[in-house]
């Protein structure tokens, strides 16, 4: 296969993936919240069962006027969208979903990348509040400054304790050095990194920058339209990437039965059976406040991950 | 975490929580698809209240009764003649007969105080318009609700007989009988309820 062609393959498959994989699980969570309320959801669009529903609700958003508050900085306005919704797409190319190299592309320090890059969100919820020129907006962003700064730690940490347990930074490499054993043995980390990864993407119970019964829709308050369904965008894709992120590291990846040809099928298996745990979770629990949600960071998940790695590093030298 | 109370194990309230939610979610919905499905209304649903105009005498009791003074009457008198008849009788004959359901209650003092049966409780209840004062409905259109008046529900075997069978039956016994509690229900459950206002 010439490069080029082997290019064009890697950059149309991570596309794809990056717009159907968010449209699924949004349609999940639709239909999944709508059944835990006693609701039946969407039920028109697309004629069975509202299948369409998000494709009508993107028609809707691109007939919207494109609206600009009086004293908003125009282009850092423009351009927070995109900024929150680009670094997904980066982090899906270095996801593997099967073995032997079935990853958009493989690099040695994958891990690195990706934390490096998820840390990036948070410039993006500043440019929208600042931008905005709106108090809700402001306050929106500088709670989710504090929350995405501060949950940041407890992601990195349980994500080097797996780093340390397989000694690589790819994230292929984590694939294939898990054992099911590391299940138990990595049970803390993998918890904290779910919990924590939860936060980074602002889903409910820690959407304390976004409250909607307080501060009106946070740092998306002024925005409509294509640039709001951005961000709408972004929070799936948000989904989406904790959830593989957590297989990746912690679930195993593609390990499973037959691996070898059906590992694609159990990675995405255990994507969305986590993308429904994230989906569960905003049915179930209510809002952590805002002090509440500082405590858990710092109380609970930074001391956990530190303990997890003190295991880490004594459980490898034992063994 | 933050608040270790006497709630046994730490977490409980979190378990719980998405057992319930996942619960639900194995249950059957609540949604009613209405406008594709009808809704299965409790009987004696009150939607809206329809007239039927032969039984009106035009007593205008339900228009002096009305707490909101939303039925407006009209009507004239007309001489009919009835053959052998001393003189010619009179009647009142119904012109109008309005009900604002904008100001409409929907207590149902009319329908109780009509002496005539001329008011009836239909469970009808799509007659949304957009205009206000299009809510005005006239006796035509109170006239086609009639067809959707279910019809009574039987009789409670338990309860009281009606005034029409006691008094039939006070009748047929002759006068110094029994009361008419003791003779429509031979079989008595409870016994001999307010007699003195049977008789």
């Amino acid at each position: 296969m010439p490069l080029w062609l082997d290019l064009l393959v890697r950059v149309v498959a991570v596309m794809v993936a990056f717009l159907v994989l968010p449209l699924v699980v949004g349609q999940a969570e639709h239909k999944v919240m709508a059944h835990m309320q006693g609701r039946v959801g969407p039920m028109y669009a697309g004629a069975f069962h509202g299948w369409a529903q998000l494709v009508a609700d993107g028609v809707k958003f691109v007939q919207k006027e494109d609206v600009h508050p009086h004293g908003a900085d125009r282009t850092v306005f423009r351009l927070a969208p995109i900024v929150a919704l680009f670094p997904y797409l980066l982090v899906v190319l270095t996801i593997p979903l099967g073995p032997h190299g079935l990853v958009a592309q493989r690099l040695d320090i994958g891990l690195f990348l990706v934390l490096a890059i998820l840390g990036f969100g948070v410039v993006a919820v500043l440019m929208s509040a600042w931008a905005s020129a709106n108090k809700y907006s402001l306050l929106g962003g500088l709670r989710g400054a504090a929350q995405l700064l501060g949950y940041e730690l407890p992601l990195v940490l349980a994500a080097a304790s797996v780093a340390m347990a397989a000694g690589t930074l790819s994230l292929p490499g984590i694939v294939e050095a898990w054992r099911p054993w590391w299940l138990i043995w990595q049970a803390p980390a993998g918890l904290v990194f779910f919990v924590a990864g939860l936060a980074e993407i602002r889903r409910p119970p820690f959407d304390m920058p976004i409250a909607d019964s307080e501060l009106v829709f946070g740092y998306m308050t002024e925005y409509t339209g294509l640039r709001f369904a951005f961000f709408l965008l972004a929070e799936y894709v948000g989904i989406v990437v904790i959830a593989a992120l957590t297989t990746v590291l912690f679930l195993g990846g593609w390990h499973g039965p037959f691996a070898d040809q059906l590992g694609w099928l159990w990675t995405l298996l255990k994507v969305f059976a986590l993308s429904f745990v994230i989906i569960w979770f905003r049915v179930s629990y209510p809002r952590l406040r805002e002090d509440q949600l500082q405590r858990l960071c710092w109380l609970v998940l930074v001391p956990v991950s530190l303990a997890q790695l003190v295991l880490t590093v004594a459980v490898k030298s034992l063994t | 975490m933050t608040d270790d109370g006497e709630r046994g194990l730490p977490g409980k309230g979190l378990i719980n929580g998405l057992a319930v939610t996942l619960r639900t979610m194995t249950r059957k919905t609540t949604t009613q698809q209405y406008p594709d499905v009808e809704p299965e209304l409790p009987p004696r649903s009150r939607g809206v209240i329809a007239l039927l105009e032969e039984n009106c005498t035009v007593c205008m009791l339900c228009a002096r009764e009305c707490p909101d003074w939303c039925i407006y009457i009209d009507s004239h008198k007309e001489e009919v003649v009835v053959p052998g008849a001393a003189r010619a009788r009179q009647r009142n004959v119904l012109d109008r007969f309005d009900i604002d359901y904008a100001l409409c209650m929907y207590c149902g003092i009319c329908v109780e105080v009509c002496p005539f049966d001329a008011l009836h409780w239909t469970p009808e209840f799509e007659y949304a318009e957009t205009d206000v004062l299009s809510l005005l409905h006239d006796k035509d259109r109170l006239g086609e609700w009639m067809r959707t008046v279910p019809p009574p529900p039987a009789h409670d075997v338990l309860g009281e007989p009606s005034k029409e069978e006691a008094t039939a039956a006070r009748k047929a016994a002759g006068p110094g009988a029994a009361t008419a509690a003791k003779t429509a229900r031979p079989a008595a459950v409870r016994r001999e309820p307010r007699q003195e206002s049977d008789k």
